[in-house]
Formats: C-alpha cells, sequence, structure tokens
C-alpha cells in the first residue's frame, strides 16, 4: 500500500502568484508532491484581503478575508507561497473578527494552520534537494513582513543551502524594505522610488546572477525597478528557482 | 500644480515629467528627496546611530528581557494614569513644586507666560524641550517680549537657523559642518568661519555660558516623573540641562502627562533602554533628578520650580484601549534612526514637531486628522520601526488603525478620533467594495484573471505613478488557477 494520503495540505496561490507567477504555484505542488504529501488547491481562493486591510478598509478585508477561511474546511496545513499574504492570514485574520464569535474562531483556526512554503519545506517536509545545475550566485531577497511577522528569513536562506551549487551573495541593506508596502508605493511613489533604486542599486553591486524571493509583491516592484532600468538580472519565486535546479537547469 | 523636479539621486532620472497635485507632505517629501546633501545627512546619520544602538543591544536575550520590562513599566503607568497624575502632583506639591495643568498648548503658553511675568523675566534659558516645540513656546514668548534661547546644542544651531528641530534627539542632524560654521560666522559677532567642530562647540558653549548666568528663569522638559516621590528626571549630555535647572532662581519644567511613571525604581530600566536606544551609551553625561526648590542650606538650585502638565489630544490616546500604546513612548528616536521613509526625507518633510514613525502616530493625536491626513500613509508597514522601539510599541498595527479612522467617513460610527473620516474619499470606497465584490466572486474573479493574462500583450505600458521608475509586470499566459484546472483535468 502506498502512503501517498497520509499527509494531506491546501495550497493557497495569493492573487499576485495566480496573474504573475503561476509557474511557482505548480513547482511547489510539484515538490511537495514529491515528498509524498497530497495538495488541495481550493478552486474558489482568490487574495487574502491584505491591501485593503493595510489600506485603512477592514470591513472589506474581512468580508474577502471570510470568504477564504471557508475555503479550508479541513485540519490540514495552508501552505501559502507568499510571506506578506501567510502574515496577513496569520497574524491579522483573528484581529478582523470579534473575539468569541465563530467566525473568529474559525480565523484562528485557519491562523494556527498556516505556514509559509520555505518554512514548510525547511522545517516540516526536511525536504533534500539534488542541485544539478551549474555553479550560480544567488542573491535571496526577503519581505519585510516575511522576516518580522513570519520569521522566515532562515528558511530561505536553508533552502538555498541545500543546493550545493549556489553561491549566496549578502547585500548591502538586506533587512531594508524595497519600498513596494502595497498602496504605500502608489500613493507615496517618489519615495518608494528612492527606496527600490537603493535596493536594486545593492542587488547589482552584489553581483548575484540570479535573484530570488518568497515574496510576490517584492518581486513586482524590483523586478520593475530593473527592468526600467534595462538590467538583465530579474528575480523570481525561490520555489521555481529551486525546482529548476532539481532538474538540472541553470 | 506643479511639474514635480527630477530628483537626480533617486533613479528617477529617466521619468518624464508629470503635473500632479501634491500634498503638502508630498511637496515637501518631494523636494527633500531631491536634496542630496540632506539626503547624505540622514543616510549617514542614521546608519551611524543604527550601528550604535546595535553594539549597545549586542545581547537578544538581554534586549528582550530588558525591552519587556519597560513595556511593562509603561503601560502599567498608562493603566493607572490618571491616579498616577494625582499621585505626583501631591508628591511635587508636598516637594515644594508648583503644579499647573494644561488642556491645551495656548494654556501651557498662557501657564508659562504668566510665571515669566510674576517674575518679570525677559531672560530665559531652555533645555531641549519637545514639548515646549509643541507648544510653539518660543515663538509664543516672543511674540509678548522675552527671548527664549536654546541651550541644547542642536536646537541653538537650529534657533540659530530659524528652523524647527527635524530629529526628537538631534535637532540639527540634517545640517552639515559647513552649514553649521557659516552659521555661525553669520550670525555670531567675531566669530571666524570655522569648519573645526571642536571649536564650533567651544564658541557655542561660551556664548551660552554667559546665558545662562544672565537668565531669570531657566526652563526645561522632563523624561520621566516619577509619583512616588515626586521627582522629574532629566535626561542629557551637555550639562545644559543641569544649567537651566539650577542657575536660574526659577525653573519651569513642561511635559506631556504620559511622562509619569509609577515608582522611582522604574526609572533606571526606562534610562538605559532610551540611552541605548538613542544615541547608544549606556549611560548619558548627565541624569538630573529634581525633587523641588532649593533647600535651606542648599548652595545651588532654583528658588521655585514649577511643573506643567499638558494633555494636548493626549487623553483622546489614552481612550482608546488600542491607541493608548502611542504614549507608551519614552521619546528615543529609535524608530526614526531605523525607518527607511525617514532616513530619505528627513523631519522637516512630515511637517510635525515630532516626525518618524512616532511623529506619524502621535500627531494626528496631537493635531487632528484633519491637519495630518498624509501621515498614516507615509509608511511601507516594513516593521522596523516597531522592531527596535524599547517599550514594544505596535508602530504598524496603529498605522493601520489610524488609517482606517482617516478613511471611515466622519457620521459612521462614533468618533474615536479628531479629524476621523480626513480622507475619506467615495471613489477609492467604491474602488475598495469592487474589490472585495470581485475578491468574494469567485467566477468573477477567475474570469477577470482569465482576462487579464489574456490581453497580457494588448495592456497599458504607462500607469503612473508605478511606471515612473518601473515597467508594468506581465500576466502570465496562464492563471494558476487555469494551470491547476488543466492538471486536474477539471474544465470550468
Amino acid at each position: 500500500m502506498q502512503d501517498v494520503c497520509a499527509k494531506q495540505v491546501y495550497l493557497f496561490g495569493t492573487c499576485l502568484v495566480d496573474v504573475f507567477f503561476p509557474q511557482a504555484g505548480m513547482d511547489a505542488l510539484a515538490l511537495i508532491e514529491q515528498a509524498g504529501v497530497r495538495v488541495h488547491f481550493p478552486d474558489a481562493q482568490s487574495c487574502c484581503g491584505q491591501p485593503a486591510y493595510t489600506s485603512g478598509y477592514p470591513d472589506e478585508a474581512r468580508r474577502v478575508a471570510w470568504s477564504q477561511i471557508r475555503l479550508f474546511p479541513n485540519d490540514w496545513p495552508i501552505i501559502v507561497l507568499s510571506g506578506s499574504c501567510a502574515g496577513m492570514m496569520k497574524h491579522h485574520y483573528p484581529k478582523l473578527f470579534e473575539r468569541g464569535t465563530t467566525q473568529w474562531a474559525a480565523a484562528q483556526d485557519v491562523s494556527r494552520r498556516v505556514v509559509e512554503l520555505t518554512d514548510y519545506l525547511v522545517n516540516d517536509l526536511d525536504i533534500q534537494l539534488n542541485d544539478l545545475g551549474p555553479a550560480i550566485k544567488v542573491a535571496l531577497h526577503t519581505a519585510c513582513s516575511a522576516r518580522r511577522e513570519m520569521e522566515t528569513l532562515q528558511c530561505g536562506l536553508a533552502l538555498l543551502d541545500r543546493l550545493r551549487h549556489v553561491q549566496l551573495m549578502n547585500h548591502e541593506r538586506e533587512a531594508e524594505c524595497c519600498g513596494f508596502g502595497g498602496t504605500f508605493s502608489i500613493k507615496h511613489p517618489a519615495i518608494s522610488a528612492a527606496m527600490v533604486a537603493d535596493k536594486v542599486q545593492a542587488l547589482l553591486d552584489c553581483g548575484a546572477q540570479q535573484l530570488v524571493s518568497a515574496d510576490c509583491g517584492c518581486l513586482l516592484n524590483i523586478n520593475g525597478a530593473l527592468a526600467h532600468r534595462g538590467e538583465a538580472l530579474q528575480g523570481e519565486h525561490i520555489i521555481s528557482f529551486v525546482r529548476r535546479r532539481c532538474e538540472g537547469g541553470v | 500644480m506643479r511639474t514635480a523636479a527630477q530628483p537626480t539621486a533617486t533613479g528617477l532620472e529617466a521619468a518624464q515629467p508629470v503635473v500632479v497635485t501634491q500634498s503638502p507632505f508630498k511637496e515637501r517629501a518631494q523636494a527633500a528627496l531631491c536634496d542630496r546633501s540632506l539626503r547624505q545627512s540622514f543616510r549617514g546619520a542614521m546608519d551611524f546611530l543604527t550601528a550604535k544602538r546595535a553594539g549597545v543591544f549586542d545581547d537578544p536575550a538581554e534586549w528582550q528581557a530588558l525591552s519587556q520590562l519597560g513595556e511593562h513599566i509603561r503601560q502599567r503607568a498608562l493603566s493607572k494614569l490618571p491616579d498616577l497624575l494625582e499621585q505626583l502632583e501631591h508628591r511635587c506639591q508636598q516637594n515644594g513644586i508648583h503644579v499647573h495643568w494644561a488642556e491645551s498648548t495656548e494654556q501651557a503658553n498662557q501657564v508659562v507666560h504668566g510665571i515669566l511675568a510674576q517674575h518679570q523675566a525677559t531672560q530665559v534659558v531652555k533645555g531641549k524641550s519637545m514639548v515646549s516645540e509643541e507648544m510653539a513656546l518660543n515663538h509664543y514668548l516672543a511674540e509678548r517680549g522675552v527671548a527664549c534661547l536654546e541651550s541644547d546644542m542642536g536646537e541653538y544651531i537650529v534657533q540659530l537657523a530659524g528652523e524647527t528641530p527635524s530629529h526628537i534627539i538631534m535637532p540639527a542632524i540634517h545640517k552639515s559642518k559647513a552649514q553649521i560654521a557659516a552659521l555661525f560666522a553669520e550670525h555670531l559677532p567675531g566669530v571666524p568661519y570655522t569648519e573645526d567642530v571642536d571649536a564650533l562647540i567651544q564658541i557655542g558653549r561660551q556664548v551660552l555660558r554667559q546665558k545662562f548666568l544672565d537668565a531669570e528663569v531657566g526652563i526645561s522638559g522632563v523624561n520621566f516623573a516619577v509619583a512616588e516621590t515626586g521627582t522629574l528626571c532629566l535626561v542629557e549630555n551637555e550639562g545644559n540641562g543641569r544649567m537651566c535647572t539650577t542657575v536660574p532662581k526659577v525653573h519651569i519644567a513642561v511635559m506631556g502627562i504620559e511622562k509619569v511613571v509609577e515608582k522611582l525604581i522604574d526609572v533606571a530600566p526606562l534610562y538605559s533602554l532610551l540611552t541605548r536606544s538613542a544615541t547608544g551609551q549606556i549611560v548619558s553625561t548627565y541624569l538630573n533628578l529634581i525633587n523641588g526648590p532649593r533647600r535651606p542650606g542648599e548652595l545651588d538650585g532654583p528658588q521655585e520650580v514649577h511643573l506643567v502638565l499638558l494633555d494636548n489630544g493626549r487623553s483622546q490616546a489614552f481612550a482608546d484601549t488600542q491607541l493608548r500604546a502611542t504614549l507608551q513612548c519614552i521619546r528615543c528616536g529609535a524608530c526614526m534612526n531605523h525607518c527607511p521613509v525617514y532616513a530619505r526625507i528627513g523631519g522637516h518633510a512630515y511637517g510635525t514637531v515630532y516626525p518618524g514613525p512616532i511623529g506619524q502616530i502621535i500627531s494626528p493625536h496631537l493635531l487632528g486628522l484633519q491637519a495630518t491626513p498624509a501621515l498614516p500613509g507615509a509608511s511601507s508597514l516594513c516593521g522596523a520601526c516597531g522592531d527596535v522601539c524599547p517599550v514594544k510599541i505596535p508602530i504598524p498595527a496603529l498605522l493601520t488603525r489610524l488609517r482606517t479612522e482617516a478613511a471611515r467617513p466622519a457620521n459612521e460610527q462614533p468618533h474615536a478620533m479628531r479629524g476621523q473620516g480626513a480622507n475619506a474619499n467615495l471613489r477609492e470606497r467604491q474602488l475598495w467594495r469592487w474589490w472585495r465584490w470581485l475578491n468574494t466572486s469567485p467566477i468573477a474573479y477567475r474570469l477577470l484573471t482569465w482576462l487579464l493574462s489574456r490581453a497580457r500583450h494588448h495592456l497599458p505600458k504607462q500607469l503612473k505613478p508605478w511606471t515612473q521608475v518601473r515597467t508594468l509586470p506581465r500576466p502570465a499566459p496562464k492563471t494558476l488557477h487555469e494551470l491547476m484546472r488543466q492538471r486536474t483535468g477539471r474544465t470550468s
């Protein structure tokens, strides 16, 4: 008897992965399944609700959060592909509902089960990676919410560390915000521009051939700024990089 | 309407000039971003301070324990705030300190001026006090014929330049050595231009020394006021605070009502957190504990001590259990030093006495959201401020809450804050409603994301302000939802 269904998880793609980095979702699915875990992708999933929440519209965020919470009825881990969305679900969902209500209890339950993808791969699955790619210099960008709320910085590093031919390149101001901040980059474009300009410069200066991150909002911001400058360097979701390396890609 | 100037150091070089309507905050921020020397000053100073702080909090366990204690002390004090203030008043009076209450800055100014008038004082020296900045005390007194001289070196420089502090700990951090040298040479008779820092400090000290002796009244702030003993604690490095509070025959201390702590023993950990967070010092050069006027047989000290307790919107923050955390602040400035926004635009851009993250959460209480509509939004919520706060103020959460208060129309729900609904905007509200509908309607959501992926080559290339410094991201050919459906063989 094959024991492939012993462990089951939900996958929460996030809206940005859905539209801009869908391959990251498929790569996550493949790697998790390879480890013998069955992955469920609730079809009605959309956004975690963070944009409205941080913009000062908690009522709208609450409605969206509730629509998502109901998609994860079974007591399985909910693997989230973007750090800041995981932070929203883990740390802010319960705050959206009145303490003691059934909705609050459900939000608590989801919060308890939310795991950021790299955290899951490293700490729950203890995934072993066979790096078949050539030697490469890589920079990791960690989003502030992932770094602080989710404390997954070490997980991203650990994942890259399991790839034998990958050399991690440290860059200046790694811990500093890239300037995305959701609607911040729209509402205060000049300040955001100054922040992303410094981030991009630091990434270019560190000599990395590849940029990876587990945070899609930051990736849109940094990639957009890199492309605007005409740079060849582009960031990709860490899971896509990892999977490609395991399949012998660059 | 204005044409935005093109920054040169921000990566905006390639951006097209755009005509935009700017809020005053945005205009000031934009101007600061274009000021290369200002940005260098701030970046350098903030990096220096960040490194110094890290050096004195090098043991994470000790930092954790100490900041937890600090948080606890502040929260305990705030939980009994009305009682502690009464106790403070009582103890101070027992110590011979005259206590005055002021609801507004206008009242506080009147109290201070009243005391000066009683003594016919026209020469006043002042130690650094952000509350007096909040009161615009110098201006108020000047209009009434009283010259108030700032005695903190940074404040003195800022005063000479006719400016306001740009940082709550280092008021003149935005000025370069050369600018200060020019300022001294221009304003002080017989002083030659010199960029020698030691010489500049000596020049400043000599000017101030005589002023201390001439002044009839000394004004100071208060870092902590101890309810148990009626003690006013004053933390400083230059000795000017001690001069202001001991040389003139009258001392007036002004403080926000949140500065009270319960016990004398509470001061030690808060003091340690303050000096280490602010300037990376284990201790400051001076810690003054003022217990009242000169007693018989004592050789120095004022004959009269007054304490002015200022509310100015603080009780509004106090009334709300979440917003109350704002008042935990011990004014160390670490949140500014670590804020990526503050480091780039500097303190003046905020347009408020308290700049940076703490300013963003306290100013709306002092001035009302109507006067500070841009502040809650001027943060990427990166969390660096909350991380370094020695008394664990959850600044990002408070900013999010203030954004909610600013967006919520004034007629909706009871008023939590003065100026509620300052950013209420029907269009934005409709947009978020539409966003909510989209994200709670799976079919509509999938249809729109499908359309985006199909129209990927036909989407606009420009979407300002995003595309001023970034290219617009292009949707993938197929959404994750589609790929998943294909994989499982399902069809919609």
